[in-house]
């Protein structure tokens, strides 16, 4: 989450300012960022996706998995799989799940260069949240084409 | 000051009392996800889609076998510990324990399964 403090920092000093002045009671002190009205990063976008990607894809485990078991069953049970599978729906689904895979994959390597210390300023953690952004759909544009 | 030594700090392992197993877990299921992922996907994205015959003959073989077999276990690991995370910061009390103990079979079931059916395959 070493992306997301960054932002919050960034944000903190925003909301600070302008909650000065007219903060409740005159409260100066960092308020929360009002989460409607909280302007997107990107390492705070990239953050929250790694955590999204990285659950949803139990569901392109299960397919993975019953696959598997639809081939070690029987031909009948293989062929009902497969057709669902490469339907366009499974297409879709196979498509998403590529993209969250290679998309959990750069935000991994991004998560273990912060935690040995590096890129946490907010310039080097905007760019490479835009490296996880094009870099996924590029991977995932380049297996679609090799395989 | 603190009048705690960095030892006596350390012996309870923090409020958890686990330390940083589940982190240090992470870090290292992540490294050798990141080493055998892209050659898994080139194996599945290449069975995909093919006769039963081809899929059943792919995975009679030891490498494409042995490399599925170690991205579900080791990749559902990473999914179990890293869906814990999100289930102990969204969630709290019977809730967490439920959806915890859930996640925790239902990711085994799933393990299980897997390697079941490659063994039928392999095997």
């Amino acid at each position: 989450m070493g992306g997301l403090r960054v932002a919050c920092d960034e944000a903190e000093k925003e909301t600070d300012m302008a909650e000065q002045t007219s903060g409740p009671g005159g409260v100066e002190r960092p308020l929360s960022p009002h989460i409607q009205i909280y302007r997107w990063h990107i390492p705070m976008l990239t953050s929250i996706l790694t955590r999204i990607t990285g659950n949803a894809l139990i569901v392109s485990a299960v397919l993975v998995v019953w696959w598997l078991l639809a081939a070690a069953t029987s031909p009948e049970y293989y062929a009902l799989a497969d057709a669902v599978i490469t339907s366009w729906l499974g297409d879709i689904v196979m498509t998403l799940s590529l993209w969250g895979i290679w998309y959990h994959f750069l935000a991994g390597l991004r998560h273990l260069y912060y935690d040995a210390g590096h890129g946490l300023d907010i310039p080097t953690a905007e760019k490479l949240g835009w490296g996880l952004l094009i870099g996924s759909v590029v991977l995932t544009v380049l297996t679609i084409i090799i395989i | 000051m603190r009048y705690l030594t960095d030892r006596k700090r350390a012996e309870g392992k923090g409020a958890g009392h686990s330390g940083t197993e589940h982190h240090w877990h992470m870090q290292v299921s992540a490294v050798g996800l990141a080493l055998i992922v892209p050659t898994f996907l080139y194996v599945f994205g290449s069975a995909l889609g093919g006769t039963h015959d081809e899929v059943l003959a792919t995975f009679a073989r030891p490498i494409p076998a042995i490399l599925t077999g170690l991205v579900l276990v080791f990749g559902l690991l990473h999914f179990k510990n890293g869906a814990q995370i999100m289930i102990e910061d969204y969630w709290r009390g019977t809730t967490r324990k439920a959806a915890l103990m859930f996640t925790t079979a239902f990711t085994y079931g799933l393990i299980a399964t897997g390697l079941f059916a490659l063994a039928k395959m392999a095997l």
